[in-house]
């Protein structure tokens, strides 16, 4: 690996981790409680999106899984937190 | 050889432009969801996450190792084909649970898109 792959590695790290700071703020100041629904949404996309550059940066391909499965989780429970704020229940 | 390692330099080098481009459009798009005022709006911002900064990635991801380990590792598209089938699943039941405890709470909803088209 060159360094300046190494370089731009840590540096999109500190993005996200800087994203995943700002996530953090909207989901303990987040007015209502859509605001925080969707603040964790984000922040589940912003760690998938870690573990893939993670996995660039040691170089082996077993974090992919756990990339899938942070963005399985991401949308089942987005979806059954919103599902509850609709209706008040998340099965009927 | 030559041409091998060649190709080798310009796809770390696109790999890291990819990366440190997708690591922006993230930024942008939490600094959108911490200074946009309205709820409504702000549902707009994870979509830069959800589109443009995760095709990068696995772009990235997939010239990254196809160039190291000498072959197409393909698999990594699992990761968009899931994305786009859940994030619009989400933001729309996000949306009408929003519409729902405005119209509830009896605050201002933004206008119905129909009238638009009436005018």
């Amino acid at each position: 690996m060159t360094p300046l792959l190494a370089l731009s590695i840590d540096i999109t790290l500190l993005l996200y981790a800087l994203a995943l700071a700002l996530g953090a703020l909207r989901l303990s100041r987040g007015p209502t409680a859509q605001d925080r629904v969707l603040a964790l949404d984000f922040m589940f996309v912003v760690a998938m999106l870690m573990m893939l550059v993670l996995a660039i940066r040691s170089d082996s391909s077993m974090y992919f899984e756990g990339a899938l499965l942070i963005a399985l989780f991401g949308f089942v429970g987005s979806a059954a937190m919103a599902k509850f704020l609709l209706r008040g229940e998340v099965i009927e | 050889m030559n041409v091998w390692a060649a190709l080798q330099g310009l796809g770390e080098i696109l790999v890291g432009v990819l990366l440190v481009g997708s690591g922006g459009v993230v930024l942008i798009a939490a600094v959108g969801q911490t200074r946009l005022p309205d709820f409504f709006q702000r549902m707009h911002t994870p979509a830069l996450a959800y589109t443009l900064a995760s095709w990068a990635v696995t772009l990235a991801s997939i010239l990254h190792f196809s160039l190291r380990q000498g072959g197409l590792s393909l698999h990594f598209w699992l990761l968009i084909i899931l994305l786009s089938i859940t994030s619009p699943v989400t933001t729309v039941l996000l949306a009408r649970a929003a519409l729902f405890r405005r119209r509830q709470a009896g605050e201002p909803l933004p206008p119905p898109l129909q009238d638009r088209h009436r005018r």
